[in-house]
Formats: structure tokens, sequence, C-alpha cells
């Protein structure tokens, strides 16, 4: 092969290449894209339906409940404004704990409640999740008092 | 005292380092052989005093000198003493002091080991890497110092998080720094090519070397972490496309491609501006993934404490480091190409391949990796991409990449004949066609498109690596031997065949299963039973755990006892779940213990993992392959 055949045929190559990558990017992109949603914005009813989001905020004291001897447990989370009710079955991971931040993924059911496939933790204390923080930060002042009363209204599930 | 000598030590290396920067360029462009010979010189005393400075933050660990702030904040009185050298490095600070003294380390080698290049090339080369040191310095005097005090002093430390009070953890980051900063001397070479605009095979040889010890290091750094991540998170999971994962895979993917050009480039001539972009990019991407580490801008697992300035100055290190060099590309690389020819079929055009498959991979590990940051810019919204993505996104040119492997490796420099190689490739395509349909349905009972494809493409990587060496040792001693080149990159590969027999069986046979249990109760997972014998109380040294004894029988049959454990560390009182493993070559056999369900029900989680100890093993024996290539005698030739 002549340097200019090569050349032609790196770069043809290149192009078929980086086109199917980009083919398949966008295609799957949408499928495995997940938004986070505010839970404010999941109680006013403004998340994606029919498909996975993911949310996030503190876990509310006192609201874990667990069906005895059994996987299954409900929880509620916060964002310092609104909660929303979380159900999920299977293994927490070492941090989640009442009172912590935790981001959850999953679908919205019928009923109101975020059904979660998944729950994450920090592995770190003192570490939140930026969306998460940033979520927070909305309602709180800086000794993370919140602004309003946690509304009585603004509850789902 | 002894933090004030570190923090001196430090400044001093800066001047060294800026020495070192600027005066063998100078000489270089002078032709000036006593600023060139201050390269060394410089570089012997800037490793001196960066690693003075590192001794004396191993000082203040060891002896618990808590009026040094990042002591306090990562250690604690009772930490055992090898969790106090490695929590040196278990937070930003003392990293980044790793990752100068390893460059510096890295220098100094360079500085040694030159002989038989030209003076010219080793000043610019030691000049470039010393203009590198005082970025970094500047980056860890003006933003990150480890020596700031704390005054008064704490009475004891806050701790190591305990995910990291681990053996393994203590040395997956030297090892993946090494990988990441040995980049850098590639890099270094690229430039110095560059900027005399002489860029001949001997380039090639005397860069290669280098490496291959970076990348087989990066190799090591990946596997271990996967390893740790494995069974230390907990979850028994071995690579998530995490996006500091991804951000240590790239600079490997690209290091990879650039090794199989730096060969083309070597013995052929050709490919040179490719090689040098590819120097470039694998830096630059080792930069972006410390930068991703580093901002907290990502999220991670892996994400340090949140701090934008640091941000800002690696972006802009980044930033003049990647535009700097292009521009340099730009201008000098088009007078470097050569006019030599291949035929279609050949091995140029098999790496050429190998190249761009590679880079396509790479291309999307980073638009995966990244697009979370640019959607966000664009409107706001925040998305993560979820793992499912890159497993079916990085298969598509990998599983050609892997195919075509095979050929590669025993088609001739410029022209190959297609007879003899169809001859010689013939029994092992077919027994790897046959191998991947018998062999699941064999072992595991059933299969699938993929799975046939993954276990094709595995005997077909094992079985042509393994033609040459096997025949270089039927043959009688004396006749053309194997070079350790040749013989590197065949077991190089053959790691590469048993990583792909790993991933595919246990990716499609691997058995996860969440499930409650009670003292005395036994389960049924994978044809296993799983009875959970009694949960316990212990002790260790710095925490106290929950213990659960799982016996494993397989009819009755018994196979094991493991141990898994919540431990709950005594300074930062988190939980921490320690998986109980019952390893061998085949399978892995995983129970970990979740939280109390009440009515005396634990939550656990019981995982089959046939095959994944392969992953590492095939990580390792590529490490190997590349640690064997280096010993080739063209090499030590060039040393004399």
């Amino acid at each position: 092969m002549k340097p200019r055949q090569q050349r032609m045929l790196a770069v043809g190559l290149a192009i078929v290449g980086v086109g199917i990558a980009a083919a398949l990017t966008f295609r799957a992109f949408d499928e495995n894209m997940m938004f986070f949603v505010e839970i404010s914005d999941v109680v006013a009813g403004e998340y994606p339906k029919e498909r996975n989001f993911r949310i996030g905020g503190l876990v509310v004291e006192d609201s874990i409940e667990r069906e005895k001897g059994s996987l299954a447990m409900t929880f509620r989370v916060t964002d310092m404004r609104c909660e929303v009710g979380v159900e999920y079955e299977g293994v927490l991971p070492d941090l989640f704990r009442e009172g912590q931040g935790v981001v959850a993924h999953g679908r919205m059911g019928n009923d109101g409640v975020f059904v979660a496939d998944k729950i994450l933790a920090k592995h770190d204390e003192n570490y939140m999740a930026p969306e998460v923080a940033e979520s927070l930060a909305q309602h709180v002042d800086e000794k993370m008092q919140p602004l309003q009363e946690v509304g009585t209204e603004c509850v789902s599930g | 005292m002894i933090p004030e000598i570190g923090h001196f030590a430090l400044i001093l290396a800066l001047s060294l380092a800026v020495c070192q920067g600027v005066v063998p360029l100078i000489g270089a462009q002078r032709n000036d052989a006593a600023m060139m010979s201050v390269a060394r010189t410089a570089a012997y005393g800037q490793f001196l005093f960066v690693a003075i400075s590192f001794g004396c933050l191993i000082w203040a660990f060891v002896h618990d000198d808590f009026s040094v702030l990042y002591v306090a904040n990562h250690s604690q009185l009772s930490l055992p003493t090898m969790y106090k050298v490695s929590a040196v490095w278990s937070a930003h600070e003392g990293s980044l002091l790793m990752w100068i003294l390893l460059l510096a380390g890295w220098t100094m080698a360079v500085a040694r080991f030159n002989s038989g290049m030209p003076q010219v090339l080793v000043a610019r080369v030691i000049g470039i890497l010393g203009l590198l040191a005082v970025g970094f310095l500047l980056f860890a005097l003006l933003t990150s110092n480890p020596f700031e005090r704390l005054i008064p002093a704490a009475m004891d430390g806050a701790d190591l998080n305990p995910l990291l009070q681990d053996p393994g953890l203590a040395i997956h980051p030297p090892l993946l720094y090494v990988g990441y900063v040995g980049f850098s001397v590639a890099f270094a070479f690229a430039i110095a090519a560059m900027i005399s605009g002489d860029l001949d095979q001997n380039w090639a040889r005397w860069t290669r070397p280098w490496t291959v010890v970076a990348w087989l290091f990066l190799t090591l750094g990946i596997a271990l972490g996967s390893w740790w991540a494995y069974y230390e998170l907990g979850w028994g999971g071995w690579w998530f496309w995490d996006a500091v994962e991804n951000a240590s895979f790239m600079p490997w993917l690209i290091g990879t491609a650039l090794l199989h050009s730096l060969a083309v480039t070597e013995r052929r001539g050709l490919f040179k501006s490719w090689t040098l972009l590819l120097s470039i990019s694998a830096f630059s991407l080792s930069l972006l993934g410390t930068f991703l580490v580093r901002s907290g801008i990502i999220v991670s697992v892996h994400a340090f404490a949140t701090d934008p300035t640091r941000g800002y100055f690696i972006l802009a290190f980044l930033g003049i480091v990647v535009i700097g060099a292009l521009a340099l590309y730009a201008w000098r690389a088009p007078a470097l190409d050569s006019a030599v020819g291949f035929s279609p079929l050949s091995r140029e055009t098999f790496l050429l391949l190998n190249n761009v498959l590679l880079v396509v991979a790479t291309t999307l590990v980073l638009m995966g990796t990244l697009a979370p940051l640019i959607v966000e810019m664009i409107n706001g919204s925040k998305i993560s991409i979820g793992p499912p993505w890159f497993e079916v996104a990085f298969l598509v040119p990998t599983i050609p990449l892997v195919l075509l492997l095979g050929l590669g490796m025993h088609t001739a420099w410029r022209k190959q004949s297609k007879d003899p190689l169809i001859r010689l490739v013939r029994l092992p395509a077919i027994g790897a066609v046959i191998i991947g349909i018998v062999l699941p349905l064999m072992f595991y009972g059933r299969t699938s498109v993929l799975l046939i494809v993954g276990c094709a493409a595995a005997v077909w990587i094992v079985a042509t690596s393994l033609i040459q060496p096997l025949r270089s040792w039927r043959r009688k001693a004396g006749a053309t031997a194997i070079t350790r080149s040749a013989l590197g990159m065949s077991i190089a590969h053959l790691g590469m065949g048993l990583f792909v027999i790993g991933v595919t069986i246990v990716s499609a046979f691997g058995v996860e299963s969440d499930r409650a249990m009670r003292p005395g109760e036994t389960l049924e997972v994978a044809g296993l039973e799983f009875e959970l014998r009694e949960v316990r109380e212990v002790e260790g040294p710095n925490y106290t755990a929950i213990e659960g004894v799982v016996e494993i029988r397989r009819e009755g049959d018994f196979i094991a006892t493991v141990r898994p454990q919540k431990r709950q560390y005594r300074v930062q009182k988190n939980w921490m779940t320690e998986a109980g493993i019952h390893p061998s070559w085949n399978k892995d056999l995983f129970v970990a213990l979740g939280d109390q369900l009440g009515e005396g029900a634990w939550s656990v989680r019981i995982q089959y993992k046939p095959m994944i100890r392969f992953i590492w093993l095939g990580a390792l024996v590529m490490a190997l392959g590349g640690l064997i290539s280096v010993t080739d005698r063209r090499y030590r030739k060039a040393q004399q």
C-alpha cells in the first residue's frame, strides 16, 4: 500500500468506527440514562413516567419500617421541604441510616410510593452526593435548619 | 519540627525542578553540554528532597503527630502501624505527594538508565519531566500542603476510613500511580522528539520499555483495585463503570494502543505521528483521571472531598499540557511522516486495526463518563449513565479486537501471503468454535450467542498465543529461539484470553441472591447448601464485629465454612461489611452479612461466582508478559 492509501484506509476505518460508536451511543444512551429528580418535584408529579429515575435526600428519622423477618422495608426521604415514601427489598448499604444522605434508583408506584431497586449510601460519612447536597441546600440555612416548616401537605406515599 | 523540614524540602525540590525544567532544555537548544549535564544532577537532587519530604510525612503518621492537620484527619492512635503508613496516601494531599515522589523516581530512572541515547534527547526528556514536576509541586505547595499545622493539636485523630484499612488498598494506589506517572515519560519522549524534529526507530526503541513498564504497573493497579472492590466493598461486583474506574481504564486502553503503535514505529518506522498523538493522549487521560478524582465534580465512590480550587488548578494544568502538546504536534508532526508502504495483509494493518478499535473503545468510555457533565452543562438536568450501557457499547469494538488479535500475532511485517497464515490458524480457529459451543453446555448446561462468542474468542486467543512459544520450546536448542519480546507478547495475549474466559463465564453464570436467614436455616443457591450456623460477636484490634458462621455443602458433603462480618470501627463508628469468601480456581463462594431484620433473621447476600479468579489472573499474566518483553536483549544492548 502507498502511504496515501494507508492514510485513506486509516481515515476510512476511523470514520466507520466512530460512526458505529456514535449510533450505538445515542440509541443506548437514551435507554440507560437516569434523571435525578428532586423530591419536591416528585411530590408535585413532575417526574419521568414509565421509566426509572433517581431521587435523593435524607432518610427521615424514625421512618424505617421493616416487615419482620423479611427483606422488605419502607422508609421516607426528605429534601427538607417535601418527603416521599420509598419501598425496597434487598440488602442495604453499610452507611444507610436515619438522618443520613441516600440516593435511590427506581420508579414511581401507583400509590405515590417510590419503588427502589437500588439504594446507594456513600462510603464516607462526610460525603454526600453533589446532586443531593444541591437539592437540600435550596431548603435549608447554613445550620441545616429547614427554611420553612417541612409541610405536612407536601408528602407523597 | 519534622513536618517543617518536610515542607521546606518540598520547596527546595521545587527550586531544583525549576532548574531541571529550564537549564537542560536551553542547553539542548544551544547544544551546550555543560548545561545539558545539569539534567541528571537536578533530577537526583529533586528526588532526594521529595523523598525527604515524603519521609517526613510518614514520620508524622507513624509518630501520631496530630498537630499536623492531615495526620489528625486520617490517622488514629490505635491504628495498626502498617495502616498508619498507608494512610499517608489515603487522601488528597498525601497521594499528591506520592505522585510527585513517583514522578521524581521515574525521572531519576531515566537519568540513570539512558546509555546509548544522545545527550540532547536525555536532556530534553528530563527537562520536560522537570516542567511537569514544577506543575505538580506548585499544586501541592499552593493548594494542598500536607504539612499544614493544626493548632492546638488534636488529642487523637479522626481515623482512617475503615474501607481503606486493608492490605489490598494499601498497595493499590502506589501501583496505579506508578502507571499513571509512568506515562509522563512516554509523553516527555514524544515532546522531546517533536522539539528536535528527530524521530527515528531508535527513538521508538528507547521509548518502548518505559511505556511497557508504565503500562504493566497500571494493569496491576487496576486489577488490584477491582479485586479490592470485589471483596471489600462487600457486594461482589468486580467492575462498576464508576467514573473513577473509567478514569484509570482510559489511559490503560490508550496505553495499550500506544504499545502496539510503538512496535510499528520501532520495527518499520511507520505511524510516527500517530504514536506521538497516543503518547500525548495517554498522559492527558491520566491527568484527566486525576482531575475527575480531585475535583469531586463527578459522582463516584472514589471522589475525595470537594475543593473547587484544586479542580481549577488541575484543569488549568491539564489545559496547558494538552493545548501546548497539541499545538507543538500540529506544528512539528507533519514533518515526521515517512513514505514506507505495506501490503493490506500485513502486521502493520492488524496493528492499525488494533489501534482504531482501542481508540474507539476509549472514546466510548470517555463519552459515557463525561455525558453527565455535558448534559448538565447544556440543560441543567442531572443524569447518570448506567453500567448496562457501558457493557453493551464496550463489546462493539472489543469483539473484533480480540478476534483479530489471533491473526495479527502470526502475520509478517510488510507482506504476508494468505495460505501459510490460514494453514497456521485453521486448527485453533476450528477448535475455538467447537469448544466455544461445547464448553458452556458441558459445564454449565446452557448457552447463548454471546457465550459462544466469548468462549470461542477466549479459546482462540489462548490457542494462538501458545503457537509460537510451544514451537520454540519443542525445537532444539540453538535453532532460532523465540525472542523475549515475542514471548512477552504471547504471554500478554494469553493473559487477555484468560481474562475473556473469566468475564464471559462469570457474567453468564454468576448467581446472586439476597435472602433473609435465621441461625440454623439452610438455603440453596446454585446447587449448593448454605447453612447459617450462628451469629456471634467478635473483637478485632480496632473494631467489634458481628460474625456469621456459614457452612457450605454440596449434597451434604462439607465444602467450606465462611465467616462474613459486619464490623464497627471504634473511632468512626461506621459499619463495614467484610464478606466471607471461599475462593478456588474455578469458582468463588461469597457470603455477605447484612442487617438484622427482626425475629432473629438477618439479611444475607449469597453469590456464586464461577471463574471470577481468571479476571485478575488474566491481568496478572498480561503484566507478566509486559515484564518479560522489557528484558529483551535489544533493550539491554541499547543500555550498554
